[in-house]
Order: C-alpha cells, then sequence, then structure tokens
C-alpha cells in the first residue's frame, strides 16, 4: 500500500510543454483515472511515474518519499503498456516471470508466482507460447499479468484495453475492477475511453494540454464538468451545445433557445449580452407525450422536426432539429414512445442545463436550479445518468 | 496468388537462367581452372574436358611452387591465417566498439551525437590511399607499422562505421517500450542492454559483423601498404603467383577456391540469423 503524489510536474520536449506544473495526488489503495484525449500527456505522466523519463522540474513522491533520481527498477512499480511491450524473443511464462527473476532466484518460487498469477487472468494454457503466437487478448492478459506478478504498491496501466476487441474490452471492464481492488494496490489508469473511466475510477482526472483541468469522482465529472471540454468528452451521445447570448431583463437572466426563453436563476455573474454556450445532455431531453398536460412546459417546450432515429441496443437516439435550425440530439430508454419523423415538441428536464462561458470555456455555476417553470415530471425521460 | 501464364513463367525461367548463368560462371570456371594445369587452363580453344589435377592444391599446402624454371617457395596457409587473424580480430574488436556505440547513438540523443555518427561513416567516404599516406608514417615512428595490431586498427575504418549504422538502425526498430517495461520489471539498465536489446538486434549484428567480414577479407590496399610478407593476407599474398617464368593461372585459382571458402561457409551459417522477423508481432502500435 502506497500513497503517490505528484507535484508540479513539468515535462517539455524541445520547446513543447507536454505537462505543465501537474500536481496530482493518489490515496493508498485508490483507483485514479487519468483521463484525456490523444496527445494530453498521459503516457509521458505514467513513464514520469514509472522513471523511465525525467521531468524538467517537479517531484514525485511514493510514500512520501521523493523518488528523483531514483532508477525505474527501484522505484517497486508494476506498469502495463498500451502496446503491451512484450519481449518478443522470451515465451509468455519469461515475460511475466521477468519482474520476479530481477529479485528471486528460486525456481519453483518464480514457477509459484507465475502460475498463479496467469490462473487468475486465464492464461495457464499458453504461457509456454512466444509473444506472436497469442491472440491480441491473450497479448493483453500476459502484458497485465506480469504487471501483476510482482505485487507492486503501485499499479499503472497505460489505456491497456485500447488495442483489443470490443468483446474483450467490455469483459475487461467488468473484470478489472475487481481484479484491482483484490490487489489493494494504488492504480493509476490511463484511458481514452469515458465509459472505462466511469467504470473503473474511484476519482478521475481530466487531463488535457498537459494541464489537469478537474479531478473528481465519476458522478462529479458528469454532472458538473469544470469545462466545455470536459462536457463533451463524456457523454454518449455526445452533449448538445449551443452558442446563446445571455439577455438581463427585469424578470432576471435568460438564454434564448430558438425561439424560446430558458430562465437562468442564480445568475448575478451574468452580464447581459455576454457569450455563453448552452449544454444539454441528450437523455435529459424527451419528447412531449401527445394528449399529456402541457400547460406548464411551455418555457422549455420547444418545437422540432425530426430526421433521423438511431436505435441503438439500451436506448434511441434522434437526431432533431429547431426552427431555428439547431440540431439537438435526444436519447430515451428502449422501449419508450417517441416520434420516428415529423414535427414534435421536446422538454428539456429541469436543472439539467449547463452553462459555460464562451471565451474561457469554464462552466457558469446555476445552483440553485434553474428550471422552476418545469414539464411535468411524467414527461421528462428521467437521466440515463452516469450509467450511460 | 498473381496468375501467369505459361509464356511468361517459361520466360521468366530463361531471364533467370542467364542472370545465374552470368554471375556464377565465372566461380564455376575458377573451381574447374584450379584442377588443371597451366598448359591445359591456356590451350585455344578452351574446353571442359580435361584431367583433374590436385596438383595445385599441392602446390599451395607443401609450400612448394614448381614452375617450368624453377621452384619457388610460397606462403600461402601462412597468408590465409593472416587473413583469419586480420579479419576475425578487426570485426571482433568493431562488434565491442560498434554495438555499445550503436546502442547509444540510437538511444540516446546527445549533443553533437549526429556528427559523431556521421563523422564516422565518412571514413567510409574518403579514399584509402588518402589516409594511407599519413597512416603509413605514423605507424613507423610509433612502431604500429608491419604489426597484427596495426593492421587490425586501421581496418576498423572498413568495419566500424558499417556496423555502427547497420546495427544503430536495429536497435532503433526496437521499440522502447519493450526496454521500459524489463526496466520496470526491477532490471538494471546494463542487465536490459544484454537481455533485451541484444538478443532482438541479433539478425542485424549477425548481418552488419558478416558483412564487416567479407569487406575486412577482401581488403587489399592497407594490408599492402602497410604490412611485409609474414602479415599479408590473402589478397596480397595471391601477387606471388606473378612470377617471372609467367603467371600460374592453376594455383592462382586453387587459391582462390581455398580463400572464397571461409566466407562463403560463414555467410551460409550466418544466413539463418539475417532473416528478419523475430521482432514482429509483441508489440501492436
Amino acid at each position: 500500500m502506497s500513497n503517490l503524489t505528484l507535484s508540479g510536474i513539468t515535462k517539455r520536449y524541445a520547446k513543447e510543454t507536454v505537462l505543465d506544473q501537474v500536481s496530482l495526488s493518489v490515496d493508498s489503495g485508490e483507483t485514479l483515472v487519468l483521463f484525456g484525449p490523444s496527445g494530453a500527456g498521459k503516457t509521458v505522466l505514467l513513464r514520469l511515474l514509472a522513471g523511465v523519463v525525467d521531468p524538467d522540474a517537479g517531484s514525485v513522491f511514493i510514500n512520501g518519499e521523493d523518488m528523483t533520481g531514483i532508477e525505474a527498477e527501484h522505484r517497486g512499480i508494476g506498469m502495463a503498456f498500451q502496446n503491451f511491450a512484450l519481449f518478443p524473443h522470451m515465451s509468455a511464462f519469461d515475460n511475466i516471470a521477468s519482474p520476479l527473476t530481477a529479485t528471486r532466484t528460486d525456481a519453483n518460487s518464480i514457477k509459484a508466482g507465475v502460475h498463479q498469477v496467469a490462473r487468475l487472468l486465464k492464461i495457464e494454457h499458453v504461457l509456454e507460447h512466444a509473444p506472436r503466437e497469442l491472440s491480441n487478448g491473450q497479448k493483453q492478459r500476459t502484458a497485465l499479468a506480469r504487471a501483476l506478478v510482482g505485487e507492486p504498491p503501485v499499479l499503472l496501466l497505460d489505456d491497456p484495453l485500447r488495442n483489443v476487441d470490443a468483446k474483450l474490452r467490455f469483459e475487461m471492464r467488468l473484470e478489472l475492477p475487481r481484479l484491482l481492488r483484490g490487489r489493494g494496490a494504488t492504480v493509476i489508469y490511463v484511458t481514452q475511453d469515458y465509459k472505462e473511466a466511469m467504470a473503473l475510477g474511484d476519482r478521475i482526472a481530466v487531463l488535457n494540454a498537459g494541464i489537469v483541468e478537474q479531478v473528481g469522482t465519476p458522478e462529479a465529472i458528469y454532472l458538473t464538468p469544470a469545462t466545455l471540454e470536459i462536457a463533451r468528452l463524456f457523454g454518449d451521445p455526445v452533449i448538445n451545445l449551443y452558442d446563446v447570448t445571455v439577455s438581463a431583463t427585469s424578470q432576471g437572466r435568460s438564454v434564448e433557445l430558438s425561439g424560446v426563453d430558458i430562465p437562468l436563476n442564480n445568475a448575478t455573474s451574468l452580464n447581459h449580452g455576454q457569450a455563453c454556450v448552452l449544454g444539454i445532455r441528450p437523455e435529459n431531453i424527451s419528447f412531449v407525450v401527445q394528449g399529456a398536460n402541457t400547460s406548464d412546459s411551455t418555457i422549455h417546450s420547444l418545437p422540432v422536426e425530426v430526421e433521423a432515429e438511431t436505435p441503438l441496443n439500451e436506448k434511441i437516439v434522434t437526431l432533431a432539429v429547431t426552427s431555428g435550425g439547431r440540431e439537438v440530439l435526444v436519447s430515451r430508454p428502449s422501449g419508450t414512445p417517441g416520434p420516428a419523423t415529423g414535427n414534435a415538441l421536446i422538454d428539456i428536464k429541469p436543472g439539467s442545463i449547463m452553462l459555460f462561458d464562451k471565451s474561457s470555456g469554464r462552466r457558469i455555476d446555476l445552483s440553485p436550479a434553474v428550471g422552476a417553470h418545469a414539464s411535468t415530471p411524467d414527461n421528462s425521460v428521467s437521466g440515463q445518468g452516469v450509467q450511460a | 496468388m498473381e496468375h501467369t501464364s505459361l509464356l511468361e513463367r517459361i520466360l521468366r525461367g530463361i531471364a533467370l537462367c542467364v542472370v545465374v548463368v552470368f554471375f556464377m560462371f565465372p566461380i564455376l570456371w575458377i573451381v574447374l581452372m584450379s584442377f588443371q594445369t597451366n598448359d591445359t587452363i591456356l590451350r585455344v580453344p578452351p574446353s571442359f574436358i580435361f584431367e583433374p589435377t590436385l596438383a595445385n592444391y599441392k602446390a599451395l599446402i607443401t609450400g612448394k611452387l614448381e614452375t617450368s624454371a624453377a621452384s619457388l617457395e610460397i606462403h600461402f596457409l601462412r597468408n590465409l591465417g593472416n587473413s583469419v587473424l586480420l579479419s576475425v580480430g578487426a570485426v571482433a574488436l568493431s562488434l565491442l566498439l560498434g554495438v555499445p556505440a550503436a546502442y547509444a547513438f540510437a538511444r540516446h540523443k546527445f549533443r553533437g551525437s549526429e556528427d559523431i555518427a556521421f563523422t564516422l561513416l565518412s571514413f567510409r567516404f574518403a579514399p584509402p590511399l588518402l589516409v594511407l599516406l599519413p597512416l603509413s608514417l605514423y605507424f613507423q615512428k610509433i612502431g604500429l607499422a608491419d604489426t597484427y595490431i596495426g593492421l587490425i586498427w586501421v581496418y576498423q575504418l572498413i568495419c566500424l562505421p558499417l556496423i555502427l549504422w547497420i546495427v544503430r538502425g536495429y536497435f532503433e526498430d526496437i521499440s522502447p517500450d519493450i526496454e521500459y517495461a524489463y526496466r520496470i520489471a526491477g532490471h538494471s539498465w546494463f542487465t536490459t542492454f544484454r537481455k533485451i536489446a541484444l538478443p532482438l538486434a541479433k539478425p542485424g549484428i549477425a548481418a552488419a559483423g558478416l558483412l564487416a567480414f567479407i569487406f575486412a577479407w577482401n581488403n587489399f590496399i592497407f594490408a599492402l601498404v602497410l604490412a611485409s610478407a609474414d602479415k599479408q593476407p590473402v589478397t596480397v599474398g595471391a601477387l606471388a603467383f606473378v612470377t617471372a617464368s609467367g603467371i600460374q593461372y592453376g594455383q592462382i585459382a586453387s587459391a582462390i577456391v581455398l580463400s572464397i571458402a571461409p566466407t562463403l561457409a560463414l555467410a551460409l551459417y550466418a544466413q539463418r540469423y539475417l532473416v528478419e522477423g523475430l521482432s514482429l508481432g509483441a508489440v501492436k502500435g
């Protein structure tokens, strides 16, 4: 069990700053997911932690001990690489055994250790094979086994599910949390897949362009993203975003979306004419059911024309266009009614809208919740929330 | 599979035959010559039918060259021994220096690394005569002229750049992640170099070593200028067959057969190491 702290880590390659003053701390036994788009600096950060790359500034502490100048082989870290990085000239057994051979000489104990972790990952039958004879899934498990076998207190997993097929990724997404928690190791898990991040992380750190933009629980990241970019990265289908302008009237501040005013209750920080971006998650929009009482929902009901409907397994995603020409994605659970074509009305779930400053991209706090003129609850499809 | 017509296949066969005959005929002719006497070699028109004799090989091995005029002593076996010693020594030294250097150039981009690597390569551009004159003067001053060590040193001009540049490419092809993974597993950088980098670059090291060996073996000018009779390799030693009473074609031919034998054997042996593909399949990019 080890906790892990990064303080003010900066790394430059040539003139380009890959990591800029990154500070993070991970508690003992915690799984922190490092999430970010390609080129955000996630892999570099892991390498800095592992000690194969040195930072230009800042320090890494493991259990409070400064790791500056300590070579990779003395840090007590296990790491799985995105490209597996198996040793091509060694059998799967020797690959997995490599962390043990560094410290142990007793062949029997090495054998026992390898077989134990291989059994856990269900690759016992391929231990004698060379890496090129393994399937992608087996390679990935071999790489994972190699990271786990030495029971390192700190485990770095660099997008280990990136190069495996969708079915296996899904299986491993269910299996990994159990595997990691059973070990009690402190884990940093890198991924570009927000679902993976949500499923595996105790906390998520969002890294973008070398800067940590937000650290929080999966729920916090999903419901209160710090920036527009984070809101865009988390969620499938992607969040609806609209450029809007704040108007301040005697009744309070509001934004206008295709002819419909959306009030923003607590908006003292907003100025008249301020350019903002309105964000509404597709699962927080619902179609108004014909015949239901819609008298209360006039403020939020928007007339749209349905363009296309895409049934996915557990949900149906509909693309519609408002009279103002804005595209709206609506997501609803499979089996619930909704129009496939033609004109329809949509409702926005009260309290679910997000507002971002256009120039800085930062979210503007709108609590207490907006939408006093809420539509009737039975008209609103309850949000699919973080399980999306 | 491509579909090829019968005509295409026949034409391809003929073309291949022409190429093989063109390149292999001189070698075949040399082998035939080595079993003939000077008289049968020089008859007009030449013929494939002759009475084979081992006299040429006997002369080379006993060191007694019988010509029509007189009996001459030659040191062919000694020359052959010199060739082996010089080439093996030069390649061994080059591998010892070149492989770690290649690794350093491949993995660590330090200030001036490209310049140093290029300077080493530029040794191959310079005509040998350019360096020979000053070198022979130096060597006489510092007592390295006409020594095996001096010659092996000079042979580094041939072998070292070759090994450095070929092996460097192979090291660069190994994903650094593989080495990182071994480091993180708890092994020192030197163990990583021995257990990961060297085995993975083995095909490249074998290929470079073989090429360097062939270049060293075939070298003529350095040994001609810097070595006296008892240190000369076969390439220079073969000059002895040009005698006052004529050129001993038969002995030259058998000397050639004997001197290409080691490189041929080595090439056949090293062939399996030259096959790439060992490093494929472990890294998915």
